[in-house]
C-alpha cells in the first residue's frame, strides 16, 4: 500500500489515502474502495507547465529538421507549455472530441507535482521541493511544426486528465524509470520509459526554476514520448506509469 | 468604475478609486503610496498576442500573421503596479511592451463577434517584457523569454468596460525615465478585440477573469537596470515599473 492524495468528486480538498496499484483499491477512513467505483476529481490545483521535446526518440525523429526553417538550430533550453485550467479533468471523465477532428493523440506524461516553491534550484535538491506523482494525458489534436505554441491543438476543453491520484513521492524510487504504457480499448499501443528524458526530473526542475518560479502545487510534465497513439471517439484509454498508478479516460463526440 | 486589489495593513484588499484615493472594500480611504499594489485580477488563465501589431510585427522583421499568434502566461509573472523587474545580468535586449489587456467577465464558448463585449467586465494595463537572447524557434515565443518571474507587470486598475467608450480607439505610450518611447492605437491591432473572443472561444471556454493581453505597437527598446518604465493607455491607467539587478536577488555572478 502507497500513501496518496485523492479528490472525491463532491469535496473540496484533496484527502490522503493508501491506495493498492495491483487490485486498484483505495483505503480511507478505515474502509476500502474499488477505484473503478469511485468518482474522482483531478487531485491537483496548481498551474500544468508540459515539456516538450524531452524523449530521446521524438528529438531523433525530428533531428533532422532542426537545422532547417524555421528551427535553424536545435532547442537549448527546455521547450514548455502551459495546460490551462479549462483543459484539467479527472479519472474517468470524458475527453471531447472536438466536431471538426477526427482524431486526438494521447500525450502519455508523468507528472511531478511540487511540495514547496522552488526557484532557482540546484538539481541535486530538486527532488526536495517534489510531494508527487501522477498520470496525466496530454491531449493534443495532431501538429507537426512545432513553431508556434499550440493552444488551439493543446489548450482545448477537456484536453489533460489527471489522476487518479499523487502518489506520495516517497513510493517513487526514481522518477527517471519509471516504464510507462499505453492501453487502447485493451490493446498495448505504445510503451516507453522514464530512462529515456533528455533531461531527467531533477535537471528539468533545477533548469525550469532558473527563470521561473514552480510553486506548490504545480505540475509538470516530463514529457511525451514519440509513436504517440492516435485515438478516435468511443476509443478508452489507458495509460499506465509503474509505481504511479493508471489513469483512464474515454474519448467522446463533444457536445454543444 | 476602477477596481485594484491592494495589500494594506496586513491583509489583502479588493479597493476602487475614490478621489484619487484607494478606497478599500471596508471603507478605510488610503493614499496610494500606502499601499502594496497586486494585480487588479488574480492571474489564471492568461492569453498574450504576438505581433498583433503590424508596425511592431515590421519591426521585428516579421509579416503580419494570417491567425493570431496567441501563447499563454503562468500566474508566477505576474507582479502589480510600482513592483520591481530582475533584468538578469548576462542579457543584451530586454525590452516592454505596452499592452491593453482585456479581462473576461463570463463564461464564454462559441462567442460571435458582434456579441463579444457582452462577455467583457473591463480593462487593464500590462507591460510584457521580453527578453530577446532567449527567443528559440520552438514554441516561440517561448517561456524563457515570456514567463519570468516579475516580467509582467499589470495593472493599476481594472477599469469598467462601460467606462470605455470605444477599446478599439485608444492610445498606448511608453516612457522610459521620463522620456517618450513607445506611441501607438488600439485601433491599428490586427485581430481587435471582439475577433479575439470570437476566435478564442472558437475552441475553448472563456471564463470570469481570465485575461487577454492584445499585443504592442512599434517602438520597443532596451532598457537597464535603474531604468523606470511607465506603460500607460489613455482611459485605462498609468503603470509603473522599476528594473532591478541580480544584486536585489542576491546573485552575485559566482553561482
Amino acid at each position: 500500500m502507497s500513501i496518496a492524495k485523492i479528490k472525491f468528486s463532491g469535496k473540496q480538498l484533496e484527502e490522503e489515502v493508501k491506495v493498492d496499484m495491483a487490485s486498484g483499491t483505495v483505503e480511507h477512513g478505515g474502509l476500502s474502495y474499488e477505484l473503478k467505483k469511485l468518482s474522482l476529481g483531478a487531485p491537483i490545483s496548481g498551474t500544468i507547465y508540459g515539456t516538450l521535446l524531452n524523449y530521446s526518440g521524438v528529438v531523433e525523429a525530428m533531428e533532422s529538421t532542426f537545422y532547417e526553417l524555421p528551427y535553424n538550430k536545435p532547442p537549448q533550453g527546455p521547450v514548455l507549455y502551459i495546460k490551462p485550467i479549462n483543459t484539467v479533468i479527472g479519472y474517468g471523465v470524458p475527453i471531447p472530441l472536438p466536431e471538426d477532428v477526427s482524431e486526438l493523440e494521447v500525450g502519455a506524461a508523468l507528472g511531478v507535482v511540487m511540495g514547496k516553491s522552488a526557484t532557482r534550484v540546484r538539481e541535486d535538491q530538486a527532488l526536495d521541493y517534489v510531494a508527487g506523482y501522477t498520470v496525466v494525458n496530454d491531449v493534443s489534436i495532431p501538429h507537426s511544426s512545432v513553431y508556434r505554441p499550440a493552444i488551439k491543438q493543446k489548450a482545448r476543453d477537456g484536453f489533460c486528465p489527471v489522476g487518479p491520484w499523487v502518489i506520495d513521492k516517497d513510493a517513487v524510487t526514481d522518477p527517471n524509470a519509471l516504464e510507462i504504457s499505453v492501453f487502447v480499448n485493451g490493446e498495448l499501443r505504445q510503451q516507453n520509459t522514464t530512462a529515456n528524458l533528455i533531461r531527467p526530473v531533477s535537471r528539468l526542475i533545477s533548469e525550469i526554476t532558473d527563470f521561473m518560479t514552480l510553486q506548490s502545487g504545480d505540475v509538470l510534465l516530463v514529457g511525451v514520448p514519440e509513436c504517440a497513439p492516435l485515438v478516435k471517439a468511443g476509443d478508452h484509454i489507458r495509460i499506465e506509469i509503474s509505481g504511479v498508478g493508471s489513469l483512464e479516460n474515454q474519448v467522446v463526440h463533444e457536445q454543444y | 468604475m476602477k477596481r485594484a486589489r491592494v495589500a494594506y495593513a496586513g491583509a489583502i484588499h479588493h479597493a476602487v478609486e475614490s478621489n484619487g484615493q484607494i478606497k478599500l472594500a471596508d471603507g478605510r480611504i488610503v493614499a496610494e503610496q500606502e499601499v502594496v499594489w497586486l494585480p487588479p485580477v488574480k492571474p489564471r488563465t492568461v492569453f498574450a498576442l504576438g505581433l498583433n501589431y503590424a508596425d511592431h510585427a515590421k519591426e521585428l522583421s516579421f509579416h503580419a500573421p494570417s491567425e493570431p499568434l496567441v501563447f499563454l502566461k503562468g500566474p508566477n509573472t505576474f507582479v502589480g503596479h510600482r513592483a520591481q523587474t530582475r533584468r538578469p545580468r548576462d542579457v543584451a535586449f530586454m525590452h516592454y511592451e505596452c499592452e491593453l489587456v482585456v479581462v473576461i467577465g463570463r463564461q464564454a464558448r462559441k462567442v460571435k463577434r458582434e456579441n463579444a463585449y457582452d462577455y467583457i467586465a473591463g480593462y487593464t494595463v500590462a507591460n510584457d517584457y521580453a527578453i530577446r537572447d532567449y527567443l528559440e524557434n520552438y514554441y516561440r515565443p517561448n517561456l524563457r523569454v515570456k514567463n519570468r518571474d516579475t516580467c509582467t507587470p499589470i495593472g493599476p486598475w481594472l477599469v469598467d468596460k462601460d467606462d470605455i467608450a470605444d477599446p478599439m480607439n485608444l492610445t498606448l505610450r511608453t516612457y522610459v525615465n521620463g522620456k517618450l518611447t513607445q506611441q501607438g492605437s488600439t485601433k491599428d491591432m490586427i485581430f481587435d478585440i471582439p475577433f479575439l473572443i470570437e476566435y478564442l472561444s472558437s475552441f475553448m471556454t472563456l471564463h470570469e477573469g481570465d485575461m487577454i493581453l492584445t499585443g504592442t505597437p512599434e517602438g520597443a527598446v532596451n532598457t537597464a537596470v535603474g531604468d523606470e518604465v511607465v506603460t500607460e493607455i489613455e482611459g485605462i491607467g498609468r503603470l509603473v515599473n522599476k528594473i532591478v539587478g541580480d544584486e536585489a536577488f542576491i546573485m552575485t555572478g559566482n553561482e
